[in-house]
């Protein structure tokens, strides 16, 4: 068997200068110089026990586990940190009785301090140490000793506890938090049998990463607070999925015991998620027991949500949406898999007749739109996070990865590593930027047009490399002039440009045309052949073609009462302006399709619930554009968005519109290589920024936060960053302030107080971390700081 | 080839049997006591203050071959105590319409929490009642024990609890398991 690197067109495998020939256990292979002895053994399928190898962290050689014999080496030898040289012969456990005896007695050895308290160990029946003492080691104990003990178990994070007498010191969890997540809080203290991982005093585990690190502890040492002790490996029902919480994308499996989710881990999916994802994917899944989860159907009867049939709940929504005829919109969220948003989409056209149909509560603009239509719709996969890894240069606008896609976070570190240079335009120099050893561009909140306009040159050569990305977040929307700037930077320099949003199903949403402007697959709903293509796909004699409206446009239109009636699917009332309840309230019929009962609903005069996303199945599509098909994980009576609008269609005697998946998919297909007209790309000025009182606010949402998808965490909720005020060392002088002390920020929306860093920050910005945006308003705002105390 | 002989010797065994030891056994109104290692229902031990021996493990759920037992585990508080040590069952359940008394279950318990009694009267006319729960399989509480949450013995840990000092000689625990014996 000969190995080579990935070669994705030659069928031919040419002898390459590159490889190197090894012999294991007496089988002849080639393999790319710099392989690892461990991995050439496992391509030929011979496993050499480990613990702390893993393939994506640099070798340590901790454990010993693996020793194996190579020939002319006086000693065995690791196979996880040795890498293979031409000529080498090496015999594993499997011929050399050399090798084998040297694993047994280091696994005698580790097993001599190991509590072997296996039936209360959440790792039992699936730990690697369980499994090898069984393969590679012994059965029985020569050590009659007491054993090292420690008072069990501590707190690394209020989510990570460890054990400390079941680490074997392998290195895995402080590699990965140093390596891969950049947050080194946890280190191997002490030496000998006193050695173990440890935080520093007051400095907990609190990394959005630190669930990784259950996941690779090759031995029960590192647990979950929220999963200790719920069930055991064989209990499990194992589902893939895909990650709901972000645009990232990850791969998870679910684990659920008699239809509820015990635990989620990351898959292995080498393309978007590696072996990695976050915290928020994997613990925060408790939302689906909540107990304000809707379950029927209700009806507002003499202004009383009560309870109602289906049957009743489709007749009486029906009746209002008919009464509404021709001044119906549609509100969805960014939560939804695509072909839930593409079901909003065709019921929108085809049921509502109207273009009045968007996605974004969250703030955005016309530009945007334009944005979207031109540059995202459509544009299918790419720039990836292989791309990303590739780049030269990668330019973030609008965006801080840490919080918002974390997982593009760890590729840019892992970019960093090989040489990209990241570039953040930003109004300051974030942690996250600091990870990622990258350049901070300073802009002040709504200067970002006029600072990318004039990047100096050696920063535009840069991104004129081949290769180079631009990334720019969802939040660059509330910035007039943003997208356009970047479209023309990106247009000047030939970067390839990704958008970021920040949940799951907004670039679905994008794809199955909930805006608008624009008709599933990029159609511009302003060009006739989209129009007539569309059709024919829906076969129906036409589109609306009337522009439609965007959500402000909607809300002012029912206070104009050109609008009447609504349906919104998957939003909360905090995710839309603040000034939107009002509007609500005044809509004469609001439908509403949600998972959950919240202030929405409330106003509501038809709900209908929904499945959420572990109760379907579906397809999200990432920041990239990639497909993340997500199965059903657990049983429902609850239907998907598209077969409640299907219903709903079905009543209001409009018919062909579907509910099942495999044929919304398959229609969906259909829309997939639009060649005709697009949008073209926005050219809106920026806006100048009027010299006024106070610093300019910037803010961001926060990975962690008081989200109806983080309900019912109390360990994840406690690992969340608490708020705080950023401040430039000019900024903070003039104030008299010092690290540390409280300061109060106030907004035309309230005020916040919490603790001053010293940071870079842009002139005359004041940057609020945490969830300070629920008080403060958006980024851009004015406001006022005090320290607290003083007048 | 039969004899006219033949039907006196019928009679002469219906005789002899008139003066043998009657072996019909009087059930219910009277009950022979079973061999020591019969497997009849199971009994969730306890600790000779009353705390729970049941860690909550899932080894006895994970070595059944009927897939009759269904544990779910939790954490001890220093507030609320079941078992010694970290972990106990909360939920424990034994479906006696599965169970086919094999004992495969006592084998993994590794604190013997899990044995076999003598009783064998399980029938009943539905099947939610043969779903025995924790507080129907629990040992009763017999003198000097206290129903759990308590605290572990002052000055104790679980290690002196594991070690035997809290065991229960003459109960159903490790002594009655019959280990000792050849
Ligand atoms: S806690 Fe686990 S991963 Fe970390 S060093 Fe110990 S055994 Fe390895
Ligand atoms: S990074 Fe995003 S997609 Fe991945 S687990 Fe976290 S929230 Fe989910
Ligand atoms: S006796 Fe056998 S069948 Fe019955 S619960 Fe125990 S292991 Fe299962
Ligand atoms: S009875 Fe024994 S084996 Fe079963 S859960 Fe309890 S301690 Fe574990
Ligand atoms: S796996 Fe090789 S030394 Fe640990």
């Amino acid at each position: 068997m000969t190995m080579t690197t990935a070669s994705t067109t030659g069928d031919v495998l040419e002898p390459r200068p590159d490889l190197v020939t090894v012999t294991i256990d007496g089988v002849e292979t080639a393999v790319p110089k710099g392989t690892l002895i461990i991995r050439a053994a496992e391509q030929l399928g011979v496993a050499v026990p480990r613990f702390c190898d893993h393939p994506l962290l640099d070798p340590v050689a901790n454990c010993r586990m693996c020793l194996i014999e190579v020939e002319g080496m006086p000693k065995p030898q690791p196979a996880c940190a040795v890498t293979c040289s031409d000529g080498m012969v090496v015999k594993t456990q499997m011929t050399s009785p050399v090798a084998d005896e040297a694993q047994r007695s280091v696994m005698e050895f580790l097993l001599i301090n190991h509590p072997l308290d296996c039936p209360i160990c959440d790792k039992g029946g699936e730990c690697p140490l369980q499994n090898q003492a069984m393969t590679n080691g012994q059965g029985d104990t020569r050590f009659d000793g007491p054993k090292r003990t420690f008072p069990k178990p501590i707190n690394l994070s209020a989510q990570v506890l460890l054990d400390r007498e079941r680490c074997v010191s392998c290195a895995r969890c402080t590699r990965f938090a140093e390596q891969i997540a950049g947050d080194p809080f946890i280190e191997l203290l002490e030496r000998g049998s006193q050695q173990q991982v440890g935080i520093a005093e007051d400095v907990p585990f609190n990394s959005y990463y630190s669930g990784n690190t259950i996941q690779i502890c090759p031995v029960g040492a590192l647990t979950s607070a929220m999963y200790r002790f719920r069930s055991r490996p064989f209990d499990l029902v194992s589902t893939p999925t895909a990650c709901e919480h972000c645009a990232s994308g990850c791969s998870l499996r679910t684990d659920s015991r008699r239809n509820a989710v015990m635990r989620r881990l990351a898959s292995v999916d080498p393309e978007v998620n590696e072996e990695w994802n976050c915290d928020k994917g994997r613990f925060a899944f408790r939302y689906l027991e909540s107990d304000v989860r809707l379950t029927t159907p209700m009806v507002r009867v003499d202004g009383e949500l009560r309870p109602a049939s289906w049957d009743e709940a489709l007749v009486t929504a029906a009746a209002g949406l008919k009464a509404a005829a021709g001044k119906a919109g549609i509100i969805t969220g960014g939560r939804l898999m695509v072909e839930d948003a593409y079901a909003y989409s065709v019921f929108a056209r085809r049921a509502l007749g109207t273009n009045d149909i968007d996605f974004r509560p969250q703030g955005s603009s016309a530009e945007e739109e334009q944005f979207l239509a031109s540059r995202v719709a459509g544009a299918g996969l790419g720039p990836t996070y292989a791309d990303l890894e590739k780049a030269p240069t990668v330019l973030l606008v609008a965006f801080e990865p840490e919080d918002e896609s974390p997982i593009v976070l760890l590729r840019l570190r892992k970019a960093a590593k090989t040489g990209t240079q990241i570039l953040s335009v930003a109004p300051a120099a974030s942690r996250g930027l600091a990870k990622t050893n990258g350049t901070w561009i300073p802009a002040a909140p709504g200067a970002e047009p006029t600072v990318i306009a004039g990047l100096d040159e050696n920063t535009v050569t840069a991104l004129s490399q081949p290769g180079s990305v631009i990334l720019v977040g969802q939040r660059a929307a509330v910035t007039a002039g943003l997208l356009s700037a970047v479209g023309r930077l990106a247009d000047r320099t030939g970067a390839a440009l990704g958008w970021v949003p920040r949940r799951a199903g907004d670039r679905g949403a994008v794809e199955a045309g909930v805006l608008p402007s624009l008709l599933p697959g990029g159609r511009p709903v302003a060009d006739a052949a989209a129009r007539v293509d569309t059709a024919a796909i829906w076969g129906v004699p036409e589109v609306p073609e009337a522009p439609g409206r965007d959500i402000p446009a909607m809300l002012a239109a029912i206070e104009g009462r050109e609008l009447s009636a609504l349906v919104v699917g998957g939003v909360r009332l905090d995710d839309l302006p603040a000034d939107a309840e009002a509007a609500l309230r005044a809509t004469e019929f609001l439908v509403v399709l949600d998972t959950h009962a919240h202030g929405l609903v409330e106003l509501a005069n038809v709900v209908f619930p929904v499945a959420a996303a572990p109760e379907k199945a579906g397809t999200f599509i990432n920041w990239e554009g990639r497909q993340r098909p997500s199965s059903q994980a657990l049983r429902t009576n609850l239907m998907s968005d598209a077969r409640v609008l299907a219903a709903l269609a079905g009543e209001l005697g409009v018919v062909g519109l579907d509910g099942d998946l495999a044929r919304l998919r398959a229609q969906l297909g259909e829309f997939s290589g639009w060649e005709g007209v697009r949008v073209g790309s926005p050219d809106v000025a920026a806006a100048t920024g009027e010299p006024g009182p106070g610093l300019l606010l910037a803010t961001w949402r926060p990975l962690l936060e008081a989200t109806v998808l983080q309900e019912g965490e109390p360990y994840l909720a406690a690992t969340a960053r608490g708020r705080e005020v950023w401040l430039s060392a000019p900024e903070s002088a003039a104030l008299g302030a010092t690290e540390g002390q409280l300061i109060t920020v106030t907004s035309a929306s309230g005020s916040v107080t919490a603790p001053l860093v010293v940071a870079e920050t842009a002139e005359g910005t004041v940057v609020v971390t945490g969830d300070a945006h629920r008080v403060l308003g958006q980024s851009g705002e004015r406001v006022q700081i005090a320290v607290e105390g003083q007048g | 080839m039969p004899s006219f002989l033949d039907p006196i010797a019928g009679f002469g065994v219906t005789f002899t049997t008139m003066f043998r030891k009657v072996t019909t056994e009087e059930y219910p109104e009277e009950r022979k006591p079973m061999v020591p290692r019969f497997h009849g229902r199971h009994v969730l031990n306890r600790y000779s203050d009353g705390l729970e021996r049941c860690i909550g493990c899932e080894l006895c759920a994970w070595a059944c071959p009927a897939d009759a037992i269904y544990v779910e585990g939790a954490g001890n508080t220093d507030e609320e105590r079941f078992s010694p040590g970290e972990r106990y069952g909360r939920v424990y359940q034994i479906n006696y319409l599965r169970c086919i008394f094999c004992g495969m279950c006592l084998e993994a318990c590794p604190t013997r929490a899990l044995t076999m009694g003598h009783e064998y009267e399980l029938a009943d006319n539905n099947r939610a009642d043969l779903i025995f729960e924790k507080q129907d399989l629990l040992a009763p509480l017999s003198t000097g024990m206290v129903p759990p949450p308590h605290a572990m013995a002052p000055g104790t840990t679980e290690r002196n609890y594991y070690a035997g000092e809290f065991d229960q000689p003459g109960t159903s625990d490790a002594t009655d398991r019959g280990d000792e014996k050849p």
